[in-house]
């Protein structure tokens, strides 16, 4: 191998391992090491509470409602946007995918401005349930439409992939068979996609297992425990071997999600068809006198679970205090004056997570670059194996992944003495091995759609790897590069989960930020700050979606 | 100017062999065609070559230098060869100027000498007009011959062509073909042609080797093996015509007509046999006689200038002949055959 090429191996096989593999470690270790099998071990002392099992059930019952919604969402809606010949596709699936990209605290937020009794929505419009009535939100059922709702995209995604890429001519032959419509759903379309649904329900089932904005605003002032908020509250508690407890969780956590994986990927390998044939044209139905109807539907739907809670967002964000109605007398701009000039911790906030955000983004863009490239030089089997190493910090919960950047970083470095634990920098090391995968996905699928051979014709004229890499891939692949940084700045600069255990005083991330005013009963001036944070995400959405038309297709989820 | 050895070449990829056994001897300013169905092994020769891939056993030797061995592998960046590959692989974020200019550029050439140069390649190609296009701009035969350019502005010792025609429409390639051959006497350099297409390295080389699942099948100029096909594998894949089988005969040598069918009469299923070879021009429709071979017209396609004969023959096999004249199927014709090849049978 080319002496350029085997330094940048050593230099990235070193990068990934410190950022994928030793966090995980930590972790098992820390679970295992006081594993004895005397009942006053820590692990024994989780398995023994019944709080840890309460929790498990919580989790079970919001996750697999959760799902079961989301899927009667995203199936609705992708068959439809997909199938049809609706007007209007880009938007409806651009509104659709927004829930997934809203952070989930703001998510939870607007929702609980939609309903209860201090709802300045029900209040302007004189409907408010009595004072100390219950706010329905604060329950089982009010998490689980919640996680539904944030999932759904994620099984509308699934499916949506596979129903592009059923070609035209599947339905046409099974027309010409002389199937009627119904038929052709049940013996063709379904069968076809079902392991993409079950794909994407495992996908669903084990991100609502991990998250933890939802139930944290949602379950804790009910009192209602799920694992991630368990493993929140018993950080707060500082107790005796508290950290071992908390991995032991963790890993509770972790073995749950891995379980799941492995049976949607074993699901989906037992029912995965190879399709033949082009897919010049899909599949698409005419709706004839049924059109406005179903585009009426959907827009209700849309209603519901969209415009209404940031319409309540908005409306909270604009009244002096909750539980007054909006009217001409009311309406004023005191949160946002207030959040911009009055508060040092808003702006510090902004400030945190916009430097976290963008030195992420910037950083991965510059490991994936050279990252993607030796991967895609690799044999296919190891490239598969180091893909899935940088996709495991991702995909264990948040909450998972900061308990090990605790157990790994609670201590000063070694050698030089600095600790990282109540820093910025910890946060954003977390950050790095968190979003590494997000990153690397659209430049990943940039460069295995480059013909080999652009590569090949620069080296026959003379040039060295790192010249190829920069004057033949990188202006090649530039905009999957841009779309993975934009990607990585979307997601981190709302993040929550791994900043709420992370955060110190001075180091807050607008997600945190929006947890603790809600906490202390300032939701007016945490919807003003939410309102903001759904403008941001629409506007980067936005424009990513200027990117779409020079990036491979299926890197931008909202279109294609 | 070197000459070009492939010694003992093998390549296999996870311990199943591609390439078994490889000899070559390409004289400098050679235009060598690599002709074989797909996964024969050419392109993998011709990446061997150019040093994409390493060679499993054997050597590869330029002149005096070991390119490639199994202890030693020069890379692709300081080989000075030159390739114009099937996709065209010209990056789509450079002019065709910049495309072509790559190479010195890599080189450190003065911008002076680059701009000549760069001028005198496109010039070579007829595409001095559209230096600052974007090769998405281009038509598939001008893209073709800005690839040629590239792959001739640093005077490379070597061009390599991978199936460079593939992608072109009939009109288009014989154009290309004119501009390859063209370019061949111009420059002089050694060429190695990587094709699927027979007519193509027919037309174009001066030697074609001929592989079949990664072996040398023959090593020869067009005509030989056209007319002397080494055994039936390559009988059927080098021009049209017959294989028959006959009473036994000694391979690799002409049989004259008399034999011929002396050999058709003699032929039974229970007795050795052999194959021979016997082209359509070598077949003529005669009056009857006790002596010609008697078929039954199985199929009869237009085909412009002529009528293709498919003819059953009584023990069963099939002959194909021409005619100027259509034929009514299952008609009987009594037809005499000139000569024949005798082949090796395929090992």
């Amino acid at each position: 191998m080319d002496s350029q090429l085997r330094w940048l191996s050593i230099g990235l096989f070193v990068l990934i391992a410190t950022l994928s593999l030793l966090p995980s470690l930590r972790l098992l270790v820390e679970a295992l090491s006081h594993t004895t099998f005397s009942t006053s071990s820590p692990m024994a002392e989780v398995l023994k509470s019944e709080r840890t099992w309460t929790a498990l059930r919580h989790s079970f019952y919001t996750s697999g409602l959760g799902t079961l919604i989301a899927v009667i969402l995203g199936c609705g809606f992708g068959f439809v946007v997909t199938l049809t010949n609706i007007r209007g596709r880009a938007i409806w699936v651009f509104c659709f995918m927004l829930p997934m990209m809203i952070p989930p605290q703001v998510t939870a937020l607007s929702w609980l401005q939609l309903f209860g009794p201090a709802s300045p929505i029900l209040n302007t419009l004189g409907i408010a349930p009595a004072l100390g009535s219950p706010q329905p939100m604060y329950s089982a059922e009010g998490i689980a439409l919640l996680l539904g709702i944030q999932s759904a995209p994620l099984v509308f995604l699934a499916l949506r992939t596979q129903l592009i890429s059923l070609p035209q001519d599947l339905f046409e032959a099974a027309q010409l068979s002389r199937a009627s419509q119904f038929r052709i759903w049940v013996d063709i379309i379904l069968p076809l996609c079902r392991s993409a649904i079950i794909a994407g329900a495992a996908l669903a089932f084990v991100s609502s297992l991990g998250n933890f904005g939802i139930p944290a605003m949602l379950g804790i002032p009910a009192g209602y425990i799920v694992l991630p908020t368990l493993i929140y509250q018993q950080m707060a508690g500082f107790g005796h071997d508290m950290l071992s407890q908390v991995a032991g969780l963790s890993m509770m956590i972790a073995l749950l999600v891995l379980a799941g994986m492995l049976l949607q990927q074993w699901l989906q390998q037992r029912s995965r068809y190879a399709l033949l044939g082009h897919t010049a044209q899909s599949l698409s139905f005419r709706l004839k006198q049924w059109r406005l109807p179903l585009e009426i539907l959907l827009a209700l739907v849309l209603c519901f679970i969209l415009v209404a809670p940031l319409f309540a967002l908005i409306v909270s964000s604009l009244v002096p205090a909750l539980g007054m109605p909006l009217n001409a007398d009311t309406l004023t701009f005191a949160a946002f004056y207030e959040m911009i000039g009055r508060q040092g911790v808003t702006s510090r906030a902004f400030e945190n997570s916009a430097f976290l955000a963008f030195f992420s983004a910037l950083v991965l863009m510059l490991v994936s670059l050279p990252l993607g490239y030796l991967l895609m030089r690799l044999p296919m089997r190891t490239r598969a194996v180091i893909a899935s190493l940088i996709e495991v910090p991702y995909a264990i919960p948040g909450i998972v992944l900061a308990i090990a950047f605790i157990l790994l970083f609670a201590k000063p470095l070694p050698f030089i003495e600095v600790s990282l634990y109540g820093t910025l920098g910890i946060i954003f090391l977390a950050y790095l091995s968190c979003f590494l995968s997000v990153c690397l996905k659209p430049v990943l699928s940039a460069m295995s759609q480059l013909d080999p051979a652009l590569e090949e014709a620069a080296q026959l004229a003379g040039a060295r790897p790192i010249q190829r890499l920069i004057d033949i891939i990188l202006p090649l692949t530039a905009p999957a590069f841009f779309a993975g940084g934009l990607f990585v700045f979307l997601i981190s600069i709302n993040e929550l989960t791994v900043s709420a255990l992370l955060w110190s005083a001075g180091n807050e991330t607008l997600g945190v930020l929006i947890f603790n005013l809600d906490e202390s009963g300032d939701s007016v001036l945490a919807s003003a700050i939410a309102v903001l944070v759904v403008l941001l995400v629409a506007g980067l959405m936005s424009l990513l979606s200027l990117f779409a038309p020079r990036l491979p297709k299926g890197v931008i989820p909202w279109h294609g | 100017m070197a000459r070009l050895i492939l010694d003992g070449v093998e390549k296999s990829f996870h311990g199943a062999p591609v390439v078994k056994g490889l000899n070559l001897t390409i004289e400098p300013g050679e235009f060598v065609a690599l002709l074989g169905p797909s996964g024969c092994g050419k392109s993998t020769i011709l990446r061997m070559l150019a040093g994409f891939e390493n060679v499993s056993g054997g050597q590869i030797i330029h002149g005096d230098d070991c390119l490639s061995s199994s202890t030693r592998h020069v890379p692709t960046e300081e080989r000075n060869f030159g390739m114009v590959f099937q996709s065209y692989a010209l990056w789509p974020h450079m002019t065709v100027k910049e495309n072509v200019g790559y190479p010195l550029k890599v080189q450190k050439t003065p911008t002076a000498e680059r701009n000549k140069r760069i001028n005198d390649a496109l010039d070579i190609v007829q595409l001095k007009e559209y230096a600052d296009r974007l090769p998405a701009q281009l038509s598939g035969g001008q893209r073709q011959r800005v690839a040629l350019a590239r792959s001739l502005v640093t005077e490379p010792d070597v061009v390599l062509f991978d199936e460079p025609l593939a992608n072109l429409d009939r009109h288009l390639r014989a154009t290309m073909e004119e501009t390859f051959r063209a370019f061949h006497k111009r420059t002089g350099a050694t060429m190695v042609y990587v094709t699927h297409d027979q007519s193509e390295a027919m037309s174009l080389a001066d030697k074609i080797a001929v592989l079949n699942k990664g072996q040398l099948v023959q090593w020869g100029t067009p005509q030989e093996l056209y007319a002397r096909p080494r055994n039936t594998w390559l009988a059927n894949f080098i021009g049209r015509g017959s294989v028959l089988s006959v009473a036994a005969v000694a391979p690799a040598q002409y049989v004259s007509g008399t034999n011929l069918h002396a050999l058709i009469r003699q032929h039974s299923p229970d007795k050795a046999a052999s194959s021979v070879l016997v082209r359509p021009q070598d077949i003529h429709f005669v009056n009857a006689d006790e002596s010609a071979l008697t078929g039954s017209v199985h199929s009869c396609i237009f085909r412009g200038e002529r009528y293709d004969i498919e003819l059953t023959l009584k023990d069963g096999q099939r002959l194909l002949a021409y005619s100027d004249v259509p034929m009514t199927l299952g008609s009987q014709h009594q037809v005499r055959l000139g000569q024949a090849w005798s082949l090796e049978s395929e090992s």
